[in-house]
């Protein structure tokens, strides 16, 4: 008997997990119908624009094949926008990086006294939006109000001063600095949370057997944080490729293309230009560079644990 | 003995430097925001010649004007970003819910292809499709209207949220379906009373990374506002500053004003940010 009802029960259960196809078009479809309509079908029409002269009327009629690829390989000032890009990931990578995890081990153990409160204060640039962060600093760079120069006439009187983000050779340079203000806290976060997954027993072990402070570092927290140093290194490449806010907030670019950006350059072409075609190539340009650099830098990493 | 004399030494050198170090990152980190702030309550004299004084004489008026709305637009900006914001995070939540459940808890022949699918999302930024999804905004009437910047928004924060919430729905176990099989309910039954109660916590993270993604976009609003009653706050502040040219003490106050919600907001809701931030990077 109670084996009978037992089983009837089962069968009741089995029956109520089962979904039906309404329950699972109901959960399912309208994520699938906005992620679709909104990212899936864009990104394949960038792909299919990229191949055509248009300026986003009318229909697709002048077919272009790869030129508009060969004029953007060709162009200087996306090549210029391209090595700001490459330079704002070298400098992430050589500054900004090492930066956040040296505060990272110096506020990212309660034993230091205000390390909580430096903790949550390095990483309020990173909250700040974009746009924010980039008006504040054309106030700090300008010429007649700005920070800068009233250090510079306190040093040395008299002395005009600088414009950085009206010069074409110092507007890049002024804007990669905010850069680094605004992003290091967000890194330093990522490895505090990483640090505190280290056991305390580890290091504790290490120096009772003599190990120096530079030692422990060298021998058990680096290499405990190397998947964590690894995904910064992977998101802060990604994430350069794409700098857009900031730049177009503290100048658009210019003066004569000196911060342009592949994003910048990008939005000139399509969106004051209306040249959706060409402007589409830059688009599908820079997926592809994304997706290699993906590639090849796990490639590497793979490679890496396995030797 | 000696060697205690030098660990000693070495522990003040070390104490040195680390407080050396967070002192000068706290003064970098600091004195442009000190700037922002008080450089709002100065005159313009004053600011032009003391960046770093305290306000002197202190003059209100450039934010209670901004706070009474006789200069700038600063509430009407607030709150297109707090609805823009909320519309987005509603629609994510419930969405990506809804779907990384379905992906999560019940068996069905293509929910691998689907996962798929919505993965392939986390290789797209927004840039790569901004061109054809501005056109599409135009052909569906979305331009200038909230839903053009919600939507696409919403659209790019599924892959990502997907992940998150499904990883979490899988870890719950499979007891507690049963027994609300046993009570009578099918799986949105288990859904509903079962899962989004046990779930708070992480639909909270994925609800302040979409509240804070939303609240610090541009590049979308740039696009699809062309007018200036739908600008949200970052908008709100190159519009500010292209019409109030060189008054920067009525800029800095406007740029204060505007930061405080999101500062507010972090404090708040700080341990959920880092959480977000810090899940996918230190788990691996």
């Amino acid at each position: 008997m109670a084996y009978e009802s037992s089983i009837v029960l089962s069968r009741t259960v089995k029956k109520r997990r089962r979904a039906t196809l309404f329950t699972l078009l109901l959960l399912i479809g309208p994520a699938f119908i906005v992620f679709t309509l909104f990212v899936i079908v864009p990104v394949l029409q960038a792909a299919e624009y990229s191949l055509f002269r248009w300026n986003g009327l009318g229909p697709l009629t002048h077919f272009y094949g790869l030129r508009n690829f060969g004029f953007l390989l060709r162009d200087i000032i996306f090549q210029k926008a391209l090595l700001h890009n490459m330079l704002i990931i070298v400098f992430s990578l050589l500054v900004e990086l090492p930066l956040a995890l040296l505060l990272a081990m110096i506020v990212g153990r309660g034993k230091f006294k205000l390390a909580v409160f430096f903790r949550t204060f390095f990483f309020l640039p990173f909250v700040l939006s974009e746009v924010i962060t980039g008006v504040l600093w054309q106030f700090i760079y300008n010429p007649q109000y700005g920070l800068i120069n009233s250090i510079i006439s306190f040093f040395s009187p008299g002395n005009p001063g600088i414009a950085p983000l009206g010069s074409p050779t110092g507007v890049f340079w002024a804007i990669l600095i905010v850069i680094i203000w605004k992003y290091f806290g967000l890194h330093m976060t990522i490895y505090i949370a990483g640090l505190q997954g280290i056991p305390v027993e580890l290091e504790e072990a290490a120096r009772i057997d003599g190990a120096s402070n530079a030692q422990v570092i060298r021998h058990i927290v680096l290499p405990l944080l190397a998947t964590t140093i690894q995904i910064t290194v992977f998101f802060s490449i990604i994430g350069s490729f794409q700098i857009f806010d900031i730049v177009w907030a503290m100048g658009r670019g210019d003066p004569v293309n000196g911060a342009e950006t592949m994003v910048t350059y990008l939005y000139k072409f399509g969106f004051q230009r209306f040249n959706m075609g060409y402007g589409s190539s830059v688009a599908v340009a820079i997926f592809v560079i994304c997706l290699v650099f993906s590639i090849v830098y796990q490639r590497l990493l793979l490679r890496e644990q396995r030797g | 003995m000696t060697t205690s004399v030098e660990s000693a030494r070495s522990r003040i050198v070390g104490a040195t430097f680390k407080y050396a170090v967070s002192l000068i990152v706290t003064l970098i980190v600091a004195i442009p925001l000190y700037i922002s702030v008080s450089g709002g309550f100065k005159t313009l004299g004053q600011l032009q010649a003391q960046p770093l004084n305290l306000p002197m004489p202190f003059v209100a008026s450039q934010y209670t004007e901004l706070l009474a709305g006789k200069v700038g637009s600063f509430w009407r900006d607030l709150g297109n970003s707090t609805l823009v914001a909320a519309l987005t995070v509603a629609l994510d939540l419930v969405l990506c819910a809804a779907a990384a459940f379905a992906l999560a808890r019940i068996r069905f022949r293509l929910s691998g292809l689907i996962y798929n699918y919505f993965l392939i999302g986390l290789l797209f930024p927004l840039a790569v499709a901004i061109l054809p999804l501005y056109l599409q905004l135009r052909n569906l009437g979305l331009v200038n209207g909230y839903w053009g910047v919600v939507l696409p928004q919403v659209a790019f924060q599924v892959p990502w949220n997907i992940v998150l919430l499904r990883g979490f729905f899988k870890s719950i176990p499979r007891d507690l379906e049963d027994a609300t099989a046993i009570d009578g309910y099918g799986p949105i039954g288990f859904f509903y009373f079962m899962v989004l109660p046990l779930s708070t916590p992480i639909l909270a993270t994925a609800g302040i990374l979409a509240l804070v993604a939303s609240w610090n976009n541009f590049f979308l609003p740039l696009l699809v506002f062309n007018d200036s009653s739908k600008f949200t706050l970052p908008m709100g502040v190159m519009d500010f500053m292209g019409q109030h040219g060189a008054s920067w003490n009525q800029i800095l106050a406007f740029l204060t004003l505007a930061m405080i919600p999101a500062v507010i907001l972090f404090i708040l809701a700080q341990k959920y940010i880092v959480a977000g931030l810090t899940s996918g990077a230190v788990k691996g």
